[in-house]
């Protein structure tokens, strides 16, 4: 028995969304990079260190406007601060694996944390190949962005609503599994407050800090349902 | 195009991110103990993540506009029609992208 084939098969099926998602969504790099002028070396090179999502789409706005350091540090920080959230609810299962756990830390996007998160405890291989298919589904994404960017310009609307769906499936699983909500809504209510007071751009750090304090404040009642 | 401009803001992106994805385990790395109101944390953060994330994904959603927000409802409504109906995540994520997508190609909003 080869566990280490069984670990990166069950990690395949696992990441089967997430990589529709990603090549539809690293194509969308790719374009916009190629369509700004930008060569085949930048539209992978940026993938390969700085895997994110919404912070590389962002990335082609402030190359396109050559946006000073301290504007792109400060956009990066509001933008990715969701990521200390991951952290902290993946350190039971991340913290003592080794050096390996700094790869499965860099990449963990929000896709890889929704398949992650609610998982039992599996093996270190299991982590590292749902990571690293993910991380290789984007930058496979990107390339071919990059090269139909180059040939041909070309568009199918609304199929990156693939990782809405993701998010949207997760999160009704999530509840349906789930025997008790208090959580599961704190974190919609006090997003959806903070997204109407302070709007699309600048929602996600009020947002972090109102859940904390509010899950903090119901510790003593709701601890004992959370085993 | 400027390849020092580009080399900077990718170090600036990545450097942080990274950062932001490793500041958790430089606190409370291998050896220290967490504290029971982290342990905690760690319990119901997964859960209101995922209810922070789905506000995320649906962010964008405007309702100035007919088109700003009927199709990302309806395919939502169809996922979660897919999911009582199967319980099966692939199929909610594959049934809810096909919907939105024949949705806003082959409508005239």
């Amino acid at each position: 028995m080869n566990t280490s084939n069984e670990s990166a098969k069950a990690a395949f099926v696992k990441t089967i969304p997430v990589f529709a998602g990603y090549i539809v969504l690293g194509i969308g790099f790719g374009l916009m990079m190629a369509a700004h002028g930008y060569s085949m070396f930048w539209i992978v090179i940026y993938p390969v260190f700085m895997y994110s999502g919404a912070m590389q789409y962002m990335a082609v706005d402030l190359l396109a406007t050559q946006a000073n350091l301290v504007t792109a540090a400060i956009s990066t920080f509001m933008v990715q601060a969701r990521h200390i959230f991951y952290g902290l609810s993946m350190l039971g299962k991340y913290r003592d694996i080794g050096p390996l756990r700094h790869y499965l830390a860099f990449g963990m996007t929000d896709e890889t944390y929704a398949l992650l998160c609610r998982e039992e405890k599996h093996s270190d291989k299991y982590y590292f190949y749902v990571t690293f298919f993910n991380h290789l589904y984007w930058i496979a994404g990107c390339a071919l962005g990059g090269i139909a960017g180059k040939l041909l310009p070309f568009e199918l609307k609304g199929v990156d609503f693939v990782l809405t769906a993701l998010f949207v499936t997760s999160f009704i699983e999530q509840w349906d599994q789930a025997k008790r909500h208090s959580a599961a809504l704190t974190g919609v209510l006090i997003s959806l407050a903070c997204r109407i007071i302070f709007g699309s751009a600048n929602f996600m750090i009020p947002a972090m800090v109102g859940i904390m304090a509010v899950l903090l404040l119901m510790r003593r009642k709701e601890e004992r349902y959370y085993e | 195009m400027n390849n020092m401009h580009t080399f900077l803001i990718l170090a600036v992106l990545s450097i942080i991110t990274i950062f932001l994805r490793e500041l958790p385990y430089l606190v409370f790395g291998r050896g220290k103990t967490i504290p029971k109101w982290l342990e905690y944390l760690g319990k119901v953060l997964p859960f209101a993540c995922m209810g922070m994330l789905l506000v995320y994904c649906l962010k964008d959603l405007s309702f100035a506009s007919v088109s700003g927000f009927v199709p990302e409802a309806l395919a939502c409504g169809v996922i979660l029609l897919l999911y009582l109906w199967k319980k099966n995540s692939l199929l909610c994520i594959i049934g809810g992208t096909v919907f939105y997508v024949a949705l806003v190609n082959l409508v005239k909003w």
